[in-house]
């Protein structure tokens, strides 16, 4: 199809599209207005009912776990997919890695961003389900205090730090966690994924709190940043491979 | 205006499909979908959202505080991380299409070969 066509046929597509959206605006309630029953009957009874101070982390991991199960396993087959197709390509085993020269500044201050970057993914992570945060959040910046070791020091530490069979553990079992729990979960006679813990759930606002929420949300944490990790590595393998090639 | 905000959803939308369309590189497509992608994060939070209210989170504000929707939180949360690791599968076969075909221009990629 011509470019031509192409735009017509995408004006006129998006001029209904663009009618019916407006329509549908029109119709919401108006903004800042009100929330819905569902949001507030939650605002209301999570933290009572699930000891959790953070509703959306108890939203997230219980009141609508199985829809997280769903995203996490979406992540899982996105990954598993990338890996797939670029290893599969990959012709030969990349090799001795080769860095460029790098200022011993860079790496210094790059090194201690890193270490920063893994206690602050820690913190998000483990308070998650207290104050803002969790696991998917803390996850990824668990992931980014990798991405900082091979932009401070270089390919070889990076691959030293994260060998690719611990990554691949890691990222299944963050997703076995949710199966697990779900299944446990089933054979003691509750519903998939209900909370293991009810009779005690600690004190709302510790880390001793909430029950399957507080491993569900590691299990997240280590899905997500492992999920991160395999993506860096793959990425940058097919950068080494072609830098090679070039040679 | 009261419902601005979802009509700022609707224009990032349209926005990134127009990018779609148009695209004569695979890597703008992607950033394409992304851009109409994240108009549903718009969507989500300007639904939750409520005037005077606080974050839904009651780790230092007594219970019962006003606070926005968390489900739709809880869906933009999870939307993000999705977004990304579906975006990254994209970018892999992006560079499948270069090696195999050495193009990246959607338009020329139109017969496959099994």
């Amino acid at each position: 199809m011509r470019r031509r066509q192409r735009l017509l046929l995408f004006g006129a597509g998006a001029l209904g599209l663009g009618a019916l959206l407006v329509w549908a605006a029109a119709g919401l309630p108006d903004f800042g207005t009100q929330t819905s029953a569902y949001a507030s009957l939650l605002n209301h009874t999570a933290v009572e009912q699930r000891h959790a101070t953070n509703v959306v982390a108890a939203v997230v991991f219980d009141y609508r776990g199985f829809d997280t199960m769903g995203e996490e396993l979406i992540v899982l087959g996105a990954v598993f997919g990338v890996a797939l197709l670029l290893r599969e390509a990959r012709e030969e085993d990349v090799g001795r890695p080769r860095d460029d020269v790098r200022g011993e500044l860079v790496g210094a201050v790059g090194l201690g961003a890193a270490t920063v970057a893994l206690l602050v993914g820690l913190y998000v992570v483990m308070h998650g389900y207290i104050t803002p945060g969790g696991g998917f959040q803390g996850g990824v910046v668990l992931a980014s205090a990798f991405a900082l070791v091979y932009m401070a020091g270089g390919f070889r530490s990076y691959k030293r730090l994260t060998p690719i069979d611990a990554v691949d553990a890691a990222e299944g079992v963050g997703a076995a966690v949710f199966a697990a729990i779900g299944v446990i979960g089933l054979a003691l006679g509750l519903a998939f994924l209900a909370n293991l813990m009810p009779g005690s759930l600690g004190t709302a606002g510790t880390l001793a709190s909430s029950g399957s929420i507080s491993i569900l949300n590691v299990g997240a944490a280590l899905e997500v940043a492992a999920a991160f990790v395999l993506l860096f590595t793959e990425f940058l393998e097919e950068l080494q491979a072609e830098r090679l090639g070039l040679e | 205006m009261s419902v601005f905000p979802y009509l700022v959803a609707v224009f990032i939308f349209l926005a990134g499909l127009y990018g779609v369309v148009t695209s004569t590189h695979l890597i703008h497509l992607v950033v394409s979908l992304s851009v109409a992608q994240s108009s549903t994060y718009v969507l989500l939070l300007a639904i939750g959202y409520r005037h005077g209210a606080t974050a839904p989170i009651f780790a230092d504000v007594p219970r019962g505080t006003r606070a926005v929707d968390p489900v739709v939180q809880a869906l933009a949360l999870t939307d993000v991380v999705v977004g990304v690791t579906v975006s990254a599968l994209l970018l892999a076969l992006a560079i499948e299409a270069q090696k195999r075909k050495q193009t990246m221009n959607p338009n020329e990629l139109h017969t496959m070969h099994g």
